[in-house]
């Protein structure tokens, strides 16, 4: 919504839970946004409209970022003629992800500004805030959110904050600003170390912090929705509410510090602030250990106060989630399972193949490391072990990072050959049935360019390509399958068939497209 | 201090409408001028797996997230999860779950969802002209017949439920 009022001219992203529904929203207000191959494209897209002059907003989850990490580490040291906006949406105690790294850490290393904000007002008017520091310092910001800011939903004022209207796109030379060579980069780097002290003195001085006075007693420095805690169980307290926590307002923390008798810091994840504060010479207390491990709430937070590091309670688990009743995944697994396959497995929905009754996955490491880690157990395997390794994709995962892993494929093939599956039902089914480049839709699911995958597979020189719907004839899947694995050839079988819950959907959506044709 | 905000967590299964009725609760708190907060935890939850969500709502609301043992109200759309998610629930916090409604009344089997926030509404002070118009602004036309008949339907059975506990 922030986006749209701040007329960003393009937002791109790559879905992932907890940060899909920003561009969504977006593009439903009507702003303009698209999905990417992965995140990496998205960042070098909106790169590109930021060197326009234009405003770009791009989005991930925190995994996200180390896809994008590359371009985010350089962009840094180049000058933005627009503004850039990186949203970061974290996932500690992983509801949704398969790490709980915290982010933070990349605002630090990669030399960005970063905004966090504490509840839905604060991600609407910080997500200005943002797109005017990227203008005023001509820097990329980060807006790093957690999974309990963005999947809550609270009351929203709109146009709390102004900032000046966008600037008409236009393109001036500046070679030395943006081609960084080593001989432009050197000096690129000093720049940006410069503007991060201006920014760091503005942030002590007018940044988005706010104090809430209180005792003297205690005082309490926290970012993000651990605020909202910390308001919740120590309304007596003092609290400094950073909201620019890179570069960090170190003066701010410091003569907060020093008026009260106890600094307890408060955050969620790693010990970010405490590490910037106590670098700086800041004398402040940590929460224990075990806090650093899952998300926080009030419960957690009174324990930190209390310095009770007892062991806590564990949850009671809710049901883990399976396939779905007539999932086309379910007649793969069937099959890998009757099969004993080695499956090198990758994350969608078809991660759940892991579970009973199928337990026929063993590897999962990141999207799109199916075919690259399947190929490594090809090559070191003895010969009986190495012809049972398949590598498992979605159609998602592998337009996402599956592709260079496939040119690696055919470039160091294994003396016994390889299997991939990609496992295409027609959609990113996992974080809610995104379209993506090989469904031939766009974002607001109209027609577009689409990448076959056959052709593709075929073109980068695999002869034996296979298309293939698994669920009608499951004992005719397991023979292909078995087929490949007896072969020493380079296979790729395309399992074809939508996901149960989108078929009605994609319809729809094929129907209104006809229509439009027509 | 303000008075403390109402707590009420809702709980279910991927699919059941969890989300959808926990968006109404909230609209409806909303509508009738309350600082109203909302969290949920859905991660994979199209394949029936456990969803909930927190809806708080008084005068200033701050953490969005239902502490422990502090909840007024669980709703809860599947039976087996009630277990899962007792803890939250205060002391004299009230369960409602699917048992109190009779679900071969109701037209659409899929409005149990609705039908359970019937329940809820006789505990809450907000008039049926605000459930009503919230229960239209979050479903599609085509589903606003069989709701509200879902929705009187709940809000009607308590009364005998009530005197049954
Ligand atoms: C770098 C990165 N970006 C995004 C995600 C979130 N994510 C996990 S799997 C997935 C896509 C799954 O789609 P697909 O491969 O088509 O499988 P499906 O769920 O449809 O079976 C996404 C977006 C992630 N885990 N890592
Ligand atoms: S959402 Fe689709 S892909 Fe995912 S488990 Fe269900 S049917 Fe399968």
């Amino acid at each position: 919504m922030a986006a749209f009022d701040a007329g960003v001219k393009l937002g791109t992203g790559y879905p992932g839970t907890p940060s899909t529904e920003i561009l969504e929203t977006f593009e439903s207000l009507g702003g303009r946004a698209q999905w990417s191959p992965n995140e990496k494209v998205a960042l070098e897209v909106g790169i590109g409209v930021a060197f326009a002059g234009a405003r770009a907003l791009v989005t991930m989850k925190h995994v996200g970022l180390n896809v994008a990490a590359d371009p985010l580490f350089t962009v840094a040291y180049t000058r933005l003629d627009g503004a850039l906006v990186v949203v970061s949406a974290d996932d500690p105690a992983m509801a949704s992800s398969q790490n709980e790294q915290d982010n933070r850490r990349y605002a630090l290393a990669a030399g960005v500004p970063m905004l966090e904000p504490s509840d839905s007002q604060e991600a609407y008017e910080f997500t200005l805030r943002a797109i005017d520091i990227s203008e005023r310092w001509q820097v990329p910001v980060l807006l790093r959110m957690t999974t309990r800011v963005c999947h809550s939903k609270t009351v929203v004022r709109r146009a709390t904050v102004a900032i000046p209207p966008p600037r008409p796109a236009h393109f001036e030379h500046d070679f030395p600003s943006r081609v960084m060579i080593p001989a432009y980069a050197r000096p690129a780097h000093l720049r940006l170390r410069k503007t991060l002290a201006q920014i760091a003195a503005w942030n002590d001085e007018a940044g988005p912090n706010q104090l809430v006075a209180g005792s003297s007693s205690l005082g309490i420095i926290t970012s993000g929705v651990a605020f909202q805690y910390v308001r919740e169980v120590a309304g007596e307290a003092s609290v400094l509410k950073l909201g620019m926590t890179y570069p960090l307002p170190l003066e701010r923390m410091r003569s907060f510090a020093a008026s009260v008798e106890r600094c307890v810091v408060i955050e969620e994840g790693d010990p970010y602030l405490v590490e910037g504060a106590r670098t700086a010479g800041i004398a402040v207390e940590a929460k224990p250990e075990i806090f650093r491990f899952g998300e926080l709430n009030s419960g957690r937070v009174r324990r930190i106060l209390d310095s009770d590091d007892s062991p806590e309670p564990k949850p009671v688990r809710g049901r883990p989630p399976a396939l779905c009743p007539g999932c086309p995944h379910r007649a793969v697994y069937t099959a890998l399972k009757n099969l004993n396959c080695i499956v090198s497995g990758d994350i969608g929905c078809y991660s759940l193949g892991v579970l009973p009754p199928f337990e026929a996955m063993d590897t999962l490491v990141c999207m799109g490391a199916a075919i690259g880690v399947g190929l490594g157990l090809r090559h070191s395997l003895p010969p009986e072990e190495a012809r049972r390794v398949v590598s498992v994709i979605g159609d998602s995962t592998f337009v996402h990072s599956g592709i260079t892993g496939l040119v690696e494929m055919v470039y160091n093939p294994p003396a016994s050959g390889h299997v991939v599956l990609i496992l295409d039902n027609g959609t990113t089914a996992m974080t809610g049935m995104q379209e993506h480049p090989g469904t031939g839709r766009t974002l607001a699911h109209a027609k577009t360019g689409k990448v076959v995958f056959e052709d593709l597979v075929r073109s980068l020189g695999v002869r034996n390509v296979h298309v293939v719907d698994p669920a009608p004839d499951p004992a005719g899947f397991q023979e292909l399958i078995q087929a490949c694995l007896d072969t020493p050839e380079l296979s790729v079988v395309i399992a074809r068939r939508d996901c149960l819950l989108a078929t009605r959907a994609i319809r729809e959506y094929e129907r209104c497209n006809e229509q439009q044709t027509n | 201090m303000s008075s403390k905000p109402t707590n009420v967590v809702i709980a279910g299964l991927g699919g059941q409408g969890v989300i959808k009725a926990s968006d109404i609760l909230a609209d409806v708190a909303f509508s009738s001028g309350l600082d109203v907060k909302k969290s949920e935890l859905h991660g994979m939850s199209q394949r029936g797996g456990s969803v909930s969500s927190d809806v708080r709502f008084g005068e200033r609301v701050f953490s969005p997230m239902v502490p422990e043992k502090e909840a007024d109200f669980l709703l809860v759309i599947a039976p087996d999860q009630v277990e899962v998610n007792a803890a939250v629930l205060g002391q004299n916090g009230i369960l409602i779950e699917p048992s109190q409604i009779d679900e071969s009344s109701l037209s659409n089997k899929k409005s149990i969802n609705v039908a359970l926030l019937g329940v809820l509404s006789r505990h809450l002070q907000f008039s049926v002209e605000a459930w009503t118009a919230a229960l239209k602004r979050n479903l599609p036309e085509r589903l606003h017949e069989a709701n509200l008949m879902a929705f009187s339907i709940g809000r009607a059975n308590e009364r005998i439920m009530g005197q049954g506990k």
